[in-house]
């Protein structure tokens, strides 16, 4: 069974369609990548699943319970975790801290438990501590643990927003453009993330990305949009074939 | 030599001994997950007996090569002992190797087995396993992104390890025979040295040498069991090799493993070492960060710092000069310590530190200077891996900032005819490997020639000049050593590396490549905007501050032995490009090579070059640099 469902999905802001019934499934265990031109409404459709966006038609299952109308932090506790395009991290805050945050949605105590710390605080904190620890190794970000993270360079800040978004211990990781901005070694390192986070934590992923070298490589399977709409679904081969993603892509005129 | 050692000859013998004796201390410590990880030495020797077994019955056997190429971790020293057990030698690898110089040594040394840490290392390996042979396993540390690796001659390290414990039931005896087989005069390593010029040469080095060395250190430099050692530059290296592994076994000190190599210092921060070894680059960065810091910190403690770092180095001179300090200076510096000089030592990691040494390359005045005015008595080391690493060291009573001390006892240094550094002890080499003809070259009439050129001054201290080969004629016929005069220009803070050139030329010229962090502060300072590494070194500006530490250097320099033109390198010279050896010194040949074209136009009347060239990282991609340089020209004063 698939682990994201998307079904008939219309998501329209005033007269503006940004999804028209779009459908398509997410297998456990998969990367999966959705392309497309700008505006073709890429984000949109991440943002309902993350549930920043209510859509007006379809549903959305994650795991065989229908999700639509659950609230983003809902979701979060089903275990739905996202990295943002600009990257959203509190710039003031140590990487440690930007981490531990990660871990809110594991944590019991309230102000009141976790204000006293010893005792159910105490336990808590150190094992996510040791489990952040665990995303500095992966990650590689050890020099970096106590630093402020507005100093870093924005490559490592994205390394940083992933590291958050894994310590949710995620089901399905969201990536919105996770290369964007950087130059090729730190894109080479992203992708050796992805595929780890994938292979050694079999966490299912979703990604929207631009450039097709990656998506290419890393994608078991690529969903296409354009103006909203749906035009190609399948293997990173078929899709590179399909005489309709190549008219998106190229224009009318120069594909023919 | 055993008796200082209880009888032990071997590494493996002398694990076993501080197993005994020191049982349950820490012999390695590693931070891992943040935390730091101890293994005591008796878990030590578990693990080496452990992993020894794992190999023999892979079929390690006596006589066996086994390479390791990885960062600083216990497996490393655990997989060296391991194959002494066995009565093999180890082979280190340095970890930034490219393929042809992994391939080379894996190849030459006939090693079996490679210990490799993680994926890098392995895919360098398994990339070219067609070539090599010989190769019949291949073991990695870290499973990390290998988990779908299938290979026939690859395997983890704990596997080996469960492999070891098995033959240690069937045959519990096993692994102290192999031990008690071993003795001093065996192979313990192969250490090949990263040749400026040609294919690298392994020289063998015996458990004797090793620790003859490591004793007659001791004598002149005393360490502590219990002490703590940090251990951070490569161990393919003799000089990590006679701190982590020879001198750690034969003391019992601690051994503690950075996190990562970029945590380095600041994991030294946090384990206040009491013995620190480290190359003239890492004192120089310590020096600079601080220099860096002092200009970004608040006014009452940049006033401290300038008001007392005078009575440091007021100070270090007297005691250096004189042997005494006055009480008065000794009132004031007690004075300065409490305010100043702990806290620098403490935010440095160098409070508990009682030897500090530098060694592999000249260390400026400037820096020895700083280092003595806070406290620490940094001393300068020197040898060759042929002599196991070490032949002199600073004494403690007379250490002199040109010099490179006295031999260590039971080492003899003299001077040939042509001027070449000779030294003679227990601690030489066997010789290369499989390279009769180098041996004989180097060992001639019994003594190591070191290819150094140098003299004694009237107390027995050695002064090194240059490599003998190094010292160059211009057109005329006057003598120069380039790297003296490079050295006194990196002395600058401002100046990162420096190439100066005139071989059958008629003046001196240098390529120079300026520090980014410090010039880049002072840049900023002066409110100049650049944007890369190459803009920043082109501005006009940053030419005239590099041209008065030309100057400063020049004056000390004799009128025709003087550097007339300069230039700004757009890029740093840097070991991937082969432009540097591992070990960070200038291969001047591939130098004048691949700048041929600025070479010329500083030897030309042109005053602006136009650059268009293509760098390589070290994974094989490419970029763009175009620049364009200008030649400056110097006064010819004093010519």
């Amino acid at each position: 069974m698939a682990l994201l469902e998307i079904a008939h999905l219309s998501l329209r802001f005033g007269g503006v369609t940004a999804l028209q019934d779009v459908s398509f499934a997410v297998e456990p265990g998969a990367i999966s990548a959705i392309i497309g031109p700008n505006g073709a409404g890429k984000t949109s459709l991440l943002n309902c699943i993350s549930g920043v966006y209510r859509p007006q038609k379809g549903t959305i299952r994650f795991d065989g319970a229908d999700v639509t109308h659950l609230r983003p932090a809902a979701r979060t506790r089903l275990a739905i975790a996202r990295t943002f395009q600009n990257i959203a991290l509190f710039k003031g805050m140590t990487v440690l801290d930007n981490l531990l945050i990660g871990r809110h949605c594991h944590q019991k105590t309230g102000v009141l438990g976790g204000g006293l710390y010893y005792g159910l605080g105490e336990r808590e904190e150190i094992r996510d501590r040791g489990h952040i620890e665990q995303i500095i190794d992966f990650l590689e970000i050890e020099p970096v643990r106590k630093q402020v993270v507005h100093t870093l360079a924005y490559g490592l800040q994205k390394r940083v927003e992933l590291g958050r978004a894994l310590a949710l211990e995620p089901r399905l990781l969201l990536l919105d453009e996770p290369m964007a901005g950087m130059n090729a070694e730190e894109k080479e390192d992203m992708a050796r993330f992805i595929l780890d986070i994938n292979e050694e934590r079999g966490t299912t992923i979703l990604m929207i990305e631009h450039d097709m070298g990656v998506v290419m490589d890393l994608s078991h399977r690529v969903v296409v949009l354009n103006f909203g709409q749906k035009i190609a679904d399948g293997t990173p081969e078929e899709v590179q074939q399909s005489r309709e993603v190549q008219l998106a892509y190229l224009g009318g005129e120069a594909a023919a | 030599m055993t008796d200082a050692l209880g009888g032990a000859d071997t590494f493996p013998k002398l694990l076993a001994r501080n197993a005994e004796r020191l049982g349950g201390r820490a012999a390695l410590r590693e931070k891992d997950l943040g935390i730091w990880r101890e293994t005591s030495w008796r878990a030590c020797q578990e693990r080496v007996r452990d992993f020894s077994l794992g190999l023999v019955s892979l079929g390690l056997a006596r006589g066996g090569k086994v390479a390791i190429i990885g960062d600083n971790r216990p497996e490393w020293v655990i997989a060296e002992l391991a194959a002494q057990a066995a009565g093999a030698a180890s082979v280190g690898i340095y970890q930034d190797s490219n393929l042809t110089e992994v391939g080379f040594v894996i190849d030459h040394s006939d090693a079996r087995f490679i210990v490799a840490e993680d994926q890098e290392q392995v895919d360098k390996i398994l990339g070219m396993i067609d070539q090599l042979p010989k190769v019949a396993y291949v073991v990695y540390s870290d499973p990390r992104g290998l988990r779908r690796y299938r290979h026939e001659k690859l395997l983890s390290f704990s596997e080996v390890e469960v492999r070891g414990r098995a033959l240690a039931k069937e045959k519990p005896g096993l692994y102290d025979e192999n031990v008690a087989r071993g003795g001093g005069g065996d192979l313990a390593m192969i250490c090949y040295t990263s040749g400026t010029t040609g294919q690298p040469k392994g020289a063998m080095l015996s458990f004797q040498n090793l620790l003859t060395m490591a004793l007659s250190l001791h004598q002149v430099d005393p360490r502590k069991p219990g002490d703590e050692f940090v251990s951070f530059l490569p161990l393919a290296w003799i000089g990590e090799q006679m701190m982590s592994v020879a001198t750690a076994l034969a003391i019992g000190f601690t051994v503690n493993f950075p996190e990562e190599p970029e945590t380095a210092l600041h994991d030294i921060r946090e384990i206040g070492p009491h013995v620190l070894f480290a190359p003239p680059r890492i004192w120089e960065g310590l020096n600079s960060t601080v220099q860096v810091k002092i200009m970004d910190t608040t006014p009452l403690k940049r006033f401290l710092y300038e008001r007392l770092m005078p009575v440091g180095y007021k100070t270090a001179d007297l005691r250096l000069k004189h042997g005494r300090v006055p009480l008065l200076w000794r009132a004031l510096y007690l004075f300065a310590d409490l305010l100043l000089f702990r806290a620098l030592k403490d935010r440095l990691g160098l409070l508990h530190l009682r030897s500090g040494t530098t060694g592999g390359a000249a260390l400026g005045p400037d820096v020895f200077r700083f280092f003595h005015a806070m406290g620490v008595r940094l001393k300068q080391i020197y040898g060759q891996t042929e002599i196991s690493g070490i032949s002199c060291i600073h004494p403690d009573d007379a250490i002199k900032f040109h010099t490179v001390g006295k031999p260590i006892p039971g080492t003899e240094v003299r001077i040939s005819e042509r001027g070449e550094i000779l030294s003679r002890s227990p601690s030489v080499f066997l010789g290369y490997y499989k390279n009769e003809a180098a041996t004989r070259e180097a060992l001639s009439d019994g003594w190591l020639h070191s290819g150094d050129a140098g003299y004694l001054e009237e107390d027995g201290q050695l002064v090194v000049i240059d490599r003998l080969k190094d010292v160059l004629r211009l057109a005329d016929g006057t003598r120069f050593s380039p790297q003296y005069i490079e050295n006194r220009l990196k002395f600058s803070p401002y100046v990162k590396e420096a190439v100066v050139m005139g071989q059958d030329r008629p003046y001196l010229t240098a390529l120079l490549c300026i520090d980014s962090a410090v010039v880049g502060k002072w840049a900023e300072k002066q409110k100049i905007s650049y944007t890369t590494y190459t803009d920043l070194s082109a501005k006009a500006q940053v030419y005239d501050l590099l041209q008065t530490e030309i100057d400063r250097v020049n004056e000390t320099l004799p009128g025709a032995a003087r550097i007339r033109k300069f230039v700004l390198l757009y890029k740093e010279l840097d070991a991937d490009d082969e432009e540097l050896t591992r070990t960070r010194k200038v291969r001047r040949g591939f130098v004048e090579e691949r700048y041929r074209g600025i070479i010329s136009a500083l030897y030309g009347d042109e005053e602006r070059i136009a650059i268009d060239t293509t760098i390589r990282f070290q994974d094989g991609k490419t970029a763009r640099i175009q620049a364009n340089l200008s030649v400056r020209r110097l006064e010819a004063g004093g010519a």
